[in-house]
């Protein structure tokens, strides 16, 4: 732990020189490893990395999102998932190989305007990203609150081996279901779902600070239904 | 000869051959776009907006393997002593491929293939050099949005009043001056993204307002910095 240095960073700034294995949000020109977001630069013994404190979502494989269908063809379900991209859930993924058009009808599963949890199936340079949603846990969203942050404190929300989102969920007796795209579902008690919801905008503001899973646990265990008024 | 410069070597204004007008500069003033900054240079007053990346509309535009940037300048009807038709003008649409090929070199575009990046530089008030505030306020609102980016960019126009090399033209200089030169650069990696003349000068009057320039860049680069600094993370600089 000692030997993590941190330091804040703007675009073009100098993190480290001399040679790193591991680098992200960098760019290097021979010895030389620079920023390539504003963020929180951290060095340690063979990795540089900027942690970003803004930026978009950029769709990756694999990666679990929440989305609202927005249309339906014959064939796709479309999801937005708040990406530059839209995202297509193929009928086939849902009513397996035998789906027929003339047979299944899409909006008996998926109406325009529901809440999915996907997972991202494929995505590249040639294609629109392409979600399934057989697997445990994906589907519908049935009942519960959506909070949206900012993609870029995801990871943040989640903690160090899921130990932020297990302070929230223990603290207020709701399940959360994070994706990557920065919408939140948290399903449980009204106060709880209030609770909180709190906790996750304190997370987005002062994503940067370093004690913050210690001020999420006093924010929870403080406010019972003061902040109604949001 | 020119009243634009008096024997003591000041300007109009005051200001000494290698002073820059005051410079304000602020981060994140535009709620619903993805990046923003405002910026005033002197007399201008320039507001910056980033939206993207996003799709591309119309779909044929997209490039398969990098973004496509895009940069609209406009002076708005009410920024010029009389009312400036709103209408792209000739002036305007070189303006906007300036600004685009000033930021280009800076953005990692390959980063976000088959989508768009929309920079909308509206200028509320204008005075001379308004382009390189753009240019300034645009890298800003590039860098709020979270584009990976190379470097900043940083502007800053020099020129030549009464046969002598001067930083940072402002209006009058501009229109009675000799010559006008903006210029912008990455100031870590040392590049020049912007250059143009109008006017004739000399290799050694070049060089002299380059350098005045490239010095006017880099006080600039050190104001960006801090208007950054300030948006993220207030007053603690470091931890």
């Amino acid at each position: 732990m000692s030997e993590v240095k941190r330091k804040y960073v703007i675009p073009g700034e100098l993190v480290a020189e001399g040679s790193y294995r591991n680098v992200s949000n960098i760019f290097r020109v021979e010895q030389r490893y620079y920023s390539t977001r504003i963020g929180l630069a951290e060095v340690l013994e063979d990795s540089v990395r900027v942690i970003p404190l803004s930026g978009p979502y950029f769709p990756r494989v694999d990666d679990l999102v929440i989305g609202k269908i927005t249309d339906y063809s014959a064939f796709a379900w479309e999801v937005d998932i708040s990406a530059c991209l839209p995202a297509f859930l193929p009928a086939q993924s849902v009513f397996g190989r035998e789906y027929s058009p003339a047979r299944d009808s899409l909006t008996n599963k998926f109406a325009v305007g529901d809440l999915i949890v996907a997972r991202i199936a494929a995505f590249d340079r040639t294609r629109d990203p392409l979600l399934t949603v057989s697997d445990n846990g994906l589907g519908l969203v049935s009942s519960g609150e959506v909070v949206k942050i900012s993609p870029i404190k995801v990871p943040r929300v989640i903690g160090k081996k899921g130990t932020m989102i297990k302070t929230i969920e223990s603290g207020t007796n709701c399940r959360l279901t994070v994706g990557q795209n920065g919408l939140i579902v948290i399903d449980g008690s009204a106060e709880g779902i209030l609770k909180a919801a709190s906790a996750l905008r304190l997370i987005e503001e002062e994503a940067h600070i370093a004690d913050l899973n210690q001020k999420v646990q006093e924010l929870i265990s403080k406010t019972s239904g003061v902040e109604r008024n949001e | 000869m020119s009243s634009l410069i008096n024997s003591e070597g000041k300007r109009r204004d005051g200001r000494g051959i290698d002073e820059l007008r005051p410079i304000k500069m602020q981060v994140g003033v535009i709620q619903n776009a993805n990046g923003s900054a405002y910026i005033e240079f002197g007399k201008n007053k320039i507001l910056a907006g980033v939206y993207g990346p996003k799709e591309v509309h119309p779909k044929h535009m997209a490039l398969s393997d990098t973004a496509v940037l895009r940069c609209r300048y406009h002076m708005t009807p009410f920024s010029t002593d009389t009312r400036k038709n709103p209408a792209p003008s000739r002036r305007e649409v070189e303006i906007s491929k300036v600004i685009r090929e000033a930021l280009e070199p800076a953005l990692i575009l390959t980063d976000y293939p088959r989508t768009a990046i929309d920079v909308y530089v509206e200028v509320l008030q204008s005075d001379g050099g308004s382009r390189c505030a753009g240019v300034t306020a645009a890298s800003l609102a590039l860098a709020d949005a979270g584009i990976n980016m190379l470097d900043l960019v940083s502007g800053c126009a020099a020129g030549k009043i009464g046969g002598i090399p001067v930083v940072d033209l402002d209006d009058p200089e501009d229109k009675e001056g000799d010559g006008d030169m903006p210029v912008a650069i990455l100031p870590n990696l040392g590049k020049v993204t912007l250059l143009q003349i109008d006017g004739k000068f000399s290799s050694e009057e070049f060089e002299k307002a380059f350098s005045y320039a490239r010095e006017g860049c880099m006080k600039v680069y050190a104001m960006q910095r801090k208007a950054l600094m300030d948006h993220y993370f207030g007053a603690e600089e470091s931890i």
